[in-house]
């Protein structure tokens, strides 16, 4: 039986990896409307990232974000750019491109997890980065589980500053309240989608690097991470920030407590039960109002 | 279908089934992987074709029926197995449809594409606490043959229910709910059972195939059982040859059963990018399938 404390710790850091990680979901989908499956790859790709500048460079993965951010910005703007663009163009309703997005992401999903086989196999990884132990709250906690915490904290403040403070964050609002309205205020409402699903993938990159601090991964993981993120997006309401982050925190509690004090091996039932309970109280998520 | 069309199929099913008596080497292995494949694809076009509902579940139903045969293969009859696999996958997917499908389709989708990894970790932790061991052996008295003309038999089955459904009141109201779910709502359908009950009706298929299959492994775990895979070659399938019509998905069946022979042969380890590779070009470049190239050269050729 583990102690109250570090439970309550490792699940607040996995529940704030889970919340920065649905961030950039939910810009992606709430925003630039694309439903993407391939996203729990970009997870893992961007630990493995993390894994390959530690071990072949010595770049500490802290250093390390100020290389992946903005390669995985460059690269899901061009994702959106050649990949989606051409659907967003040829879908006649909203329902039209989810389902599109939905079909080339999954491809999408299958072609990146086997780039990640090829270039580094099958075999579970992690690497050893600042795991001394250090005493909070009366709780022995490794220091690299502190720092991905408190990086995480960052960079979801800062994306909220983005979001709520400055023109083009406000524009990005704006597509994900109303798309069409939003052409009517001169909103360039393809360049924002763009700009937000590069955006997200930026955020996902971020929480790929910080998870791959304390996590074993492998390259199959990406489907489990792409679901505990929908299932956030879902629970906190899309296209929500703070929902997101409380369904983030939740979710995580949930997931530590399961894993330590039932069964690791349930962790993803523990999601399912969640996103049951969601579904049959409150369809819209925890802080949505529904929608018909 | 129409009645002559259906007659001619089953006939042709008839002569196909004779391929074990022709071959019991590399040629019944290919007549059984399509063949497994054409029910998957239809079977999941039933559902997912007239509804437009993506169903990315298909390996969770098909590893129910394998891992139902590992389970109870040696302490049941045959049929009695078959029974018990469609029975467990039908009632796997009224609880999946009662979550999910009152609700809009991007519900749906979410669910069902984590479905067949939480089967996966739950059959897991069941065989590691409870039953003390992982992975178990298939015992059952079923040859090759048997397996091929048991998957004929389902796509037989298959169309014949295909070709009542889309002249029944029930198929009717699945179209309207593929073209308008407001206006199906409107005109007084309940949506949400016509949904439960199709989804039930593939899922049945979905896990009776995976059943039929299993005695083609020897030893079976659930990683082998509910490979998402599986879902994703289904899916690609279906949507190739075109997913709205009853024999649309077997013409998309034929030619990637064979592509993915070629692959996998060649290159074992990067099947999985050629795989995406080839699911992303059938969605950009032929959106309405084979089945919607051909109606566009036939009102060319008329125009």
């Amino acid at each position: 039986m583990e102690a109250v404390g570090g439970v309550l710790f490792s699940g607040i850091v996995l529940g704030g990896m889970y919340a920065l990680v649905a961030m950039g979901l939910t810009l992606q989908y709430g925003v630039a409307r694309i439903m993407n499956l391939a996203y729990g790859e970009f997870v893992v790709a961007a630990g493995f990232a993390a894994l390959w500048l530690f071990t072949a460079a010595q770049v500490s993965p802290l250093l390390g974000l100020l290389l992946v951010m903005p390669a995985a910005f460059l690269l899901n703007l061009m994702i959106y750019r050649v990949l989606l663009l051409p659907l967003v163009r040829r879908a006649r309703s909203p329902g039209a491109l989810e389902t599109d997005s939905i079909l080339a992401t999954f491809g999408l999903l299958f072609v990146v997890q086997g780039v990640l086989l090829a270039a580094f196999g099958g075999a579970y990884q992690n690497y050893s980065y600042l795991s001394v132990p250090i005493g909070l709250f009366g709780a022995t906690v490794t220091a690299n589980r502190l720092v991905a915490l408190l990086f995480a904290a960052a960079i979801g403040t800062a994306l909220w500053l983005w979001l709520a403070r400055t023109r083009a964050g406000t524009a990005v609002r704006a597509v994900a309240v109303n798309p069409e309205a939003a052409q009517l205020v001169a909103i360039d409402v393809r360049r924002v989608a763009a700009l937000a699903f590069a955006v997200g993938g930026a955020m996902v990159a971020a929480g790929g690097v910080l998870v791959s601090m304390f996590l074993t991964f492998n390259a199959a993981m990406g489907v489990v991470f792409t679901m505990k993120a929908l299932v956030v997006v879902i629970m906190g309401g899309v296209g929500n920030l703070m929902g997101c982050l409380v369904a983030g925190l939740l979710l995580g509690l949930v997931e530590t407590a399961v894993a330590s004090w039932v069964d690791p091996g349930l962790t993803l039932a523990a999601t399912y039960a969640l996103f049951l309970f969601v579904l049959i109280l409150r369809p819209a998520g925890l802080f949505g109002r529904p929608a018909r | 279908m129409s009645g002559t069309a259906l007659a001619l199929a089953l006939a042709a099913l008839l002569a196909l089934g004779t391929v074990p008596l022709l071959d019991d080497g590399f040629w019944l292995a290919l007549a059984i992987n399509i063949a497994q494949y054409a029910v998957l694809a239809t079977a999941w076009a039933l559902f997912s074709g007239p509804t437009r509902y993506i169903s990315l579940a298909t390996a969770a139903f098909f590893g129910i029926g394998a891992y139902t045969v590992a389970v109870l293969g040696e302490a049941l009859p045959w049929p009695l197995v078959l029974l018990a696999a469609g029975g467990i996958g039908v009632l796997v997917s009224l609880l999946v449809g009662l979550a999910t499908l009152r609700l809009s389709g991007v519900y749906f989708v979410v669910f069902t594409f984590g479905l067949a990894e939480l089967i996966r970790q739950l059959v897991t932790w069941f065989e590691v606490n409870v039953a003390r061991s992982i992975g178990r052996y298939v015992f059952v008295d079923i040859t090759q043959p048997q397996i091929y003309w048991q998957l004929l038999g389902l796509f037989g089955l298959l169309l014949v229910i295909g070709t009542w459904l889309s002249r029944s009141r029930l198929g009717f109201a699945l179209r309207v709910i593929g073209e308008d779910e407001v206006v199906a709502r409107h005109a007084g359908i309940d949506t949400a059972r016509v949904k439960i009950a199709l989804f039930a009706l593939s899922a049945l298929f979905l896990s009776l195939t995976g059943a039929v299959m299993a005695p083609r492994w020897t030893y079976i775990d659930p990683a082998i059982a509910f490979n998402m895979t599986t879902s994703f070659q289904v899916l690609i399938m279906a949507l190739l040859g075109g997913a709205q019509s009853l024999l649309g998905p077997l013409l998309g069946v034929i030619p990637l059963v064979l592509l993915f022979e070629v692959l996998g042969a060649n290159f074992p380890n990067h099947f999985s990018i050629l795989l995406g590779a080839a699911f992303m070009l059938v969605v950009y470049a032929v959106p309405r399938g084979i089945v919607g190239l051909l109606a566009r050269a036939r009102r060319r050729a008329a125009a």
